[in-house]
């Protein structure tokens, strides 16, 4: 490349630092060029396998593609909107018994948010406790605490659904082992945590198995809010807790009107990613309680799977993946609208 | 700098003893898992918390013949491994240069395909399982006796996978690039350096953090992808790693030992582990940076 060549390109590439002279055609042109070669393969990959799938998505969602159609030599008929007619007035039910779909949507968001607050007011006290000044072993509690990230959401389903196993689970055998101290006997912690129908709470129409799935997302959730925490947290100056000090702040005054507010530009964004992670946690409900009792803890995802890999209703299935776009496009737009109602400040 | 606080006695046991109780929670199912894995009794269902002796025998076991079906512990990681670091990998690859135009420059089009590719990554894996099912199962081609299928292909799946992890690599990289200040490029283009000489010699240096995380990020979810295999693949020799372990917890591993689960179930989470323990500095920056983005 000769000189000017390179000078060339050096000033087109710095956006907006053009000098009139340059600025010509054929430096803008070869600007849009690079821009495009850098583009080009992400976006023909993405043609391909995202763009055109979700727009094939759209069309099947107004068929009635079926097993019988996946071979391509049987074209699908046209059903119109029947499959979303189907989805929201529960028609589907005579194909997934016990559909419901404002049911489902109603524990499917019950599920996010009762996890998503105790993760990260979880998290937050954690992060708080780990970073009182003079705990002792503080390494070692962090390296304990960072292990539900480490390990993955797929084998930790599985062991949880064994450690609920109601005989020989380790909830069981540990809480029957605690049981024996006191003289009773352990057949009284043999919980059926997954399969028990009857609420364990009266009044609260949500079962066993929703509660044994909170423990593990529990498990599962904070430690990362915690690490989000830590990072904000270690960014506070400690003048500020000082000038509290000498003003007579009580530490408790301390944590809401200095900790909260400073940590929060960085807790909001993850917040609002353990949302959606919630919400489409498929590994976690599909391996533990795989929906059950009578579909009581089946999510949105978990059931649109379920219509393709159990059922092979395509069509429907594409149908129950448009709406689910939408909810969470919603759920998007409502959770920045909140987050950004209570602002407290700008950050 | 101010001397550190000394904690007063009574609030250091009291916050001892929380710390203790998060951490029981935390141990209690890895210790429980650990113990039944190296478990010598051998028996289906432990019915103590701790093993009373001690072997490696449901290792041996699950490396030869994890499942019912005629694969080993090795055929299975090989084909997880293949998903995994050929999505990661390329989803890295592809996503940079995308991630690095979107940056840095400002054209037409940007804002769109900026939106495009969020309301992407809104869609969970699954919400594309349809659609990519069908469309890939259009590409068969018969050689002889043999047929093959690429909806039930290991290419196949990682194309499907790769569907996902692109606008994610693209989004996540992005973000990182985003933080590298504008003056170094500046600089290095006035001292002559062509737009690619700053791409490859200095951009992609500075990246590097974000690169592990998010090559990381995809091989985690090509190690323990579960759904799209699931529903895609058919033959056991292309099984992987995580559709051996569905198959034995539940109903019908009735007669799957729960020491030989353990003992597969650790394995999986092995390399996991090591490699974020290994770039743990690197992962945590990157991971805190994308969170707080």
């Amino acid at each position: 490349m000769t000189n000017s060549a390179i000078s060339e390109t050096a000033s087109t590439a710095l956006a907006g630092q053009v000098s009139e002279a340059e600025s010509s055609w054929w430096a803008r042109s070869l600007r849009t060029r690079t821009i495009l070669l850098y583009l080009l393969p992400a976006f023909l990959v993405m043609s391909f396998i995202t763009f055109y799938p979700l727009f094939y998505q759209l069309w099947m969602s107004t068929t009635d593609f079926g097993l019988a159609n996946l071979r391509g030599t049987v074209a699908p008929n046209s059903v119109g909107l029947q499959n979303y007619i189907d989805i929201l007035n529960n028609g589907l039910a005579a194909k997934l018994p016990n559909f419901d779909f404002v049911y489902l949507l109603g524990f499917n968001l019950w599920w996010t948010f009762s996890n998503v607050i105790i993760h990260v007011a979880m998290g937050v006290l954690i992060a708080v406790l780990l970073n009182t000044k003079g705990l002792w072993l503080k390494g070692m509690y962090r390296a304990i605490y960072v292990l539900p990230i480490i390990l993955p959401t797929l084998v930790i389903a599985t062991v949880w659904r064994n450690m609920f196993d109601p005989t020989n689970g380790a909830i069981a055998l540990g809480l029957g082992g605690i049981g024996r101290l006191f003289n009773i006997p352990p057949e009284t912690f043999q919980l059926h945590w997954l399969d028990q129908l009857q609420p364990p709470i009266p009044g609260i129409p949500l079962p066993l198995s929703y509660f044994a799935l909170l423990i593990v997302n529990i498990w599962l959730g904070w430690p990362f809010m915690t690490i989000v925490a830590t990072a904000a947290l270690q960014s506070i100056p400690p003048d500020l807790y000082e000038a509290a000090d000498m003003d007579g702040a009580t530490p408790a005054q301390q944590f809401w009107q200095i900790t909260v507010p400073m940590i929060r530009p960085a807790m909001v964004p993850a917040t609002v990613y353990g949302i959606v992670t919630t919400f489409n946690l498929f590994n976690l409900i599909y391996f533990i309680s795989a929906g059950g009792p009578l579909r009581k803890t089946e999510i949105m995802v978990t059931t649109a799977y379920r219509l393709v890999n159990e059922q092979n209703l395509y069509g429907m299935a594409a149908a129950f993946c448009v709406l689910i776009f939408f909810i969470l496009l919603a759920l998007t737009l409502l959770t920045n609208r909140i987050t950004r109602a209570t602002e407290s400040y700008d950050a | 700098m101010r001397e550190e606080k000394r904690l007063p006695l009574g609030r250091q046991v009291l916050l001892q003893i929380l710390c203790i109780v998060v951490a029981l929670y935390v141990l209690y199912p890895i210790l429980w898992i650990v113990g039944m894995s190296l478990d010598a009794t051998n028996t289906l269902r432990p019915s103590t918390l701790f093993p009373p002796a001690l072997s490696l025998q449901a290792y041996q076991h699950v490396l030869a013949k994890p499942t019912d079906n005629p694969v080993t512990f090795f055929t299975l990681a090989r084909n997880s491994l293949f998903l995994a670091v050929g999505v990661a990998f390329f989803s890295v690859l592809i996503g940079v240069s995308a991630a690095y135009i979107f940056s840095r420059f400002d054209f037409r089009l940007r804002r769109v395909l900026m939106i495009a590719i969020l309301a992407v990554l809104m869609l969970p894996g699954i919400a594309t399982l349809a659609p990519l099912f069908v469309l890939l199962n259009q590409f068969k081609f018969t050689l002889g006796d043999s047929t093959f299928n690429l909806r039930a292909s290991l290419l196949g799946v990682g194309l499907a996978m790769t569907s996902g992890a692109l606008p994610f690599a693209i989004w996540n990289l992005k973000g990182y690039l985003d933080t590298i200040p504008k003056d170094l490029a500046e600089a290095a283009m006035i001292d002559g350096a062509s737009f690619n000489q700053v791409f490859f010699r200095i951009i992609l240096p500075l990246a590097r953090p974000a690169l592990a995380v998010t090559f990381f990020l995809g091989f985690l979810g090509g190690w323990t992808e579960f759904a799209i295999s699931w529903q895609f693949l058919t033959d056991p020799q292309q099984f992987t790693l995580a559709m051996a372990l569905f198959n034995m917890v539940g109903q019908y591993a009735s007669d799957t030992s729960w020491s030989w689960f353990a003992a597969m179930a650790l394995m999986i989470a092995l390399p996991v582990a090591l490699i974020y323990l290994l770039f743990q500095k690197q992962l945590v920056s990157g991971l805190a940076v994308g969170a707080v983005k």
